[in-house]
C-alpha cells in the first residue's frame, strides 16, 4: 500500500448557511496525479481549496472536519507553512505585473532566499521544469503580462515550483486554453509526477481521463465515488458518475 | 433611423458645451489673477519680507511658513492616514466597529474647516499647551487632511486586485509580506495622488490655521516648531480686509504665489502617477 500523503475525513464546508461540501472522504497517495471532476457547483474547487485554507479568505466560510497532510493534522501548521508545501495553480492564470524573473523569485524570496546566484538557479529550475525555460531564457525581463495564456499558466506552475511544495493543486488549469497549450500543460505534469503530488480539479472529462491516475466524481458537495481512473471511466460504480461522463448531464 | 442619429449629435454637442462651460471659471480665474499681479509678481516680492505695514514688500515669511505648514501636515497626516487605511482595507474584518471607523471618516470629511479650526484650537492651543505655533497647525491641519488621505488610500488599495493578494497567499506570504510587496506597490499612485491633492487644499485653508498658527504681521522667519508663522491663504486675507489703502496688486501677486504653489503640488502628483501609471498593465 502507498503512503496517503493528504487524508480527508468527514469533511463538511458552508458559505454562510449554504452547505458546499458533505461528508467528504478522501485519501490521496504521495506522487500521485489524482483527477476530481464534477459539474459547475459540485463543490470540488471549494474541495481543493480546504486543502490548503485558501477558503478562510472568504467571508462566511467555515468547515469541520478532518483533514492531515503526512500524518499531521492540518491545524497544527501555519497558513504560511501550509500554502508553501501545498502549492496551487488557479483556474485563470494569475500572474503579477511583473518581470518573468520576479514572478518565479516572488515566493522564493517570500521565504528568505535573498542570494542572487541562489535565486537565479531556483529560478532557471522551475523554469525547466515547467516546460518554459526554452521559450523565456533570452527574456527573463520581460513583463509577464506580455506572455502568452498558455505561457502565463506554466509560469504560474514555475512560480509554485520554485517554493518546493510537496503538493501541487490544478483548480481547472487549462479552462481558457487552446489543446495545444493544454497538451503542454498536461506533459509538465506527468514530468512532475516524481517529485510532486499532484490534485487535478477540471471540467473536462477526456482531460481527467488523460492525465490523472485516479479520480474522484463530485456532485453537489458529495463525493460521489473514487477509484482507479480507467475503471471510473469504464465502469463507475454509481449511476450518476455514468450519467456524467457519458454525457447525460453536466 | 436618420432622426436618432440628428438627434444623438445634438445631444453629444450640447453635453460637449456644458462639459466646456466647467472649465472657464478654472481659466477666468487664473486669467484675472495673472492680469492684475503682473506687473507685482518680481524675484524681490517672492524673497522679501514685507515692509511699510505689509504695503510695500514681499512675502517671503508666508511662503516658508506655508511651505512649513505643508510639510508639518504630511509628517503627521501620511503616515497615520496611509497606515489606517491599511488596517481599514487588508486586516479589519466587517463588524460594527469598523463600520463606525468608516462613518466617522465620511463625517469627519464633512465638517467645515472653521470648526477644525476651534477644535485645534482648544485642543492643541489650549488643552496640549502647545499654543499658537507651527506644532498645532500642522496637528490641526493634519487632522483635516486625515479623511481624504484615507479615503483616497482606501481607493488605492482596493483597485489592486484581490487576486493578487491570493497569488501571494498561496506561495505562503504571510499578511504583511503580502501587503507589503503585492499590493502597496501596485496602489502607490493612487495614494500619493489623493495625498498630494488632500495636502494641497491643507496649503489652501485659512481657518484651520486662523486660531492655530497664523501670524497677521511677522516679518522674521520661524525658529522652531513652537514659534508662529505667516501664511499665504491668511495673509492674503489680512491684507485684503484688513490693511486700509492697500494697493491691489500685492493682492493678487499673493493670490498668484499660493496658486502657483498648490498646482506645483499637484504638477508634482501628476508626475508621479505618470511615472508609476507605466508599470499598470493589468
Amino acid at each position: 500500500m502507498v503512503e496517503n500523503i493528504i487524508t480527508v475525513k468527514n469533511l463538511n464546508a458552508w458559505f454562510g448557511m449554504h452547505q458546499v461540501l458533505r461528508n467528504v472522504d478522501f485519501e490521496v497517495s504521495r506522487n500521485q496525479i489524482l483527477g476530481i471532476i464534477g459539474p459547475a457547483n459540485s463543490g470540488k474547487t471549494t474541495f481543493l481549496r480546504v486543502l490548503n485554507r485558501l477558503n478562510r479568505l472568504q467571508r462566511g466560510y467555515h468547515d469541520e472536519g478532518e483533514v492531515t497532510f503526512s500524518g499531521v493534522d492540518i491545524n497544527t501548521i501555519s497558513d504560511s507553512q501550509l500554502r508553501k508545501r501545498i502549492g496551487i495553480i488557479f483556474a485563470l492564470p494569475q500572474v503579477l505585473p511583473v518581470s518573468i524573473y520576479d514572478n518565479v523569485a516572488y515566493g522564493v524570496k517570500i521565504h528568505g532566499m535573498n542570494k542572487k546566484s541562489e535565486v537565479d538557479k531556483i529560478v532557471e529550475n522551475s523554469l525547466k521544469r515547467a516546460a518554459l525555460w526554452n521559450e523565456v531564457k533570452d527574456r527573463l525581463g520581460l513583463q509577464a503580462m506580455r506572455l502568452s495564456g498558455g505561457q502565463q499558466q506554466r509560469l504560474c506552475i514555475a512560480r509554485t515550483l520554485a517554493v518546493e511544495p510537496e503538493v501541487i493543486l490544478y483548480d481547472e488549469p487549462c479552462s481558457g486554453l487552446d489543446p495545444i497549450s493544454t497538451a503542454k500543460i498536461e506533459e509538465a505534469m506527468w514530468e512532475l509526477k516524481k517529485d510532486y503530488t499532484q490534485i487535478l480539479v477540471t471540467n473536462n472529462t477526456k482531460q481527467a481521463a488523460r492525465v490523472t491516475e485516479r479520480c474522484a466524481f463530485f456532485l453537489m458537495g458529495e463525493m460521489v465515488e473514487v477509484n482507479v481512473t480507467p475503471y471510473l471511466f469504464t465502469a463507475p460504480a454509481d449511476k450518476r458518475t455514468d450519467d456524467y461522463i457519458s454525457g447525460r448531464f453536466g | 433611423m436618420h432622426r436618432a442619429v440628428n438627434r444623438e449629435k445634438l445631444a453629444f454637442t450640447i453635453l460637449g458645451i456644458i462639459t466646456l462651460l466647467v472649465i472657464i471659471p478654472i481659466f477666468l480665474v487664473i486669467f484675472y489673477i495673472v492680469k492684475n499681479s503682473i506687473g507685482v509678481i518680481s524675484w524681490e516680492f517672492i524673497s522679501q519680507a514685507p515692509r511699510h505695514g505689509m504695503r510695500e514688500g514681499g512675502i517671503f515669511p508666508a511662503i516658508v511658513g506655508t511651505i512649513y505648514l505643508i510639510v508639518g501636515t504630511a509628517l503627521f497626516a501620511l503616515p497615520l492616514g496611509i497606515l489606517s487605511a491599511v488596517y481599514l482595507v487588508e486586516y479589519a474584518g466587517d463588524n460594527a466597529f469598523t463600520r463606525i471607523i468608516k462613518l466617522a471618516i465620511v463625517n469627519l470629511s464633512g465638517i467645515p474647516s472653521i470648526v477644525y479650526g476651534l477644535f485645534g484650537f482648544a485642543l492643541f492651543v489650549i488643552f496640549l499647551k502647545l499654543g499658537t505655533s507651527i506644532l498645532a497647525g500642522s496637528l490641526t491641519l493634519a487632522i483635516m487632511s486625515l479623511p481624504v488621505i484615507i479615503t483616497a488610500t482606501k481607493e488605492a488599495l482596493e483597485a489592486v486586485p484581490f487576486s493578487f493578494r491570493e497569488v501571494s497567499l498561496s506561495l505562503g506570504a504571510s499578511k504583511w509580506q503580502t501587503v507589503r510587496y503585492c499590493v502597496l506597490p501596485y496602489a502607490v499612485p493612487g495614494i500619493l495622488t489623493g495625498t498630494v491633492l488632500s495636502l494641497s487644499r491643507a496649503a489652501g485653508e485659512t481657518a484651520p490655521i486662523l486660531f492655530t498658527v497664523a501670524a497677521f504681521y511677522l516679518p522674521r522667519l520661524p525658529r522652531s516648531v513652537f514659534d508662529q508663522v505667516m501664511a499665504l491663504p491668511y495673509h492674503l486675507y489680512s491684507i485684503t480686509t484688513q490693511v486700509p489703502n492697500m494697493p491691489l496688486g500685492l493682492s493678487f501677486a499673493t493670490a498668484f504665489v499660493l496658486i502657483a504653489l498648490v498646482f506645483l503640488l499637484n504638477l508634482a502628483s501628476i508626475i508621479i502617477r505618470s511615472r508609476f501609471g507605466k508599470r499598470k498593465v493589468w
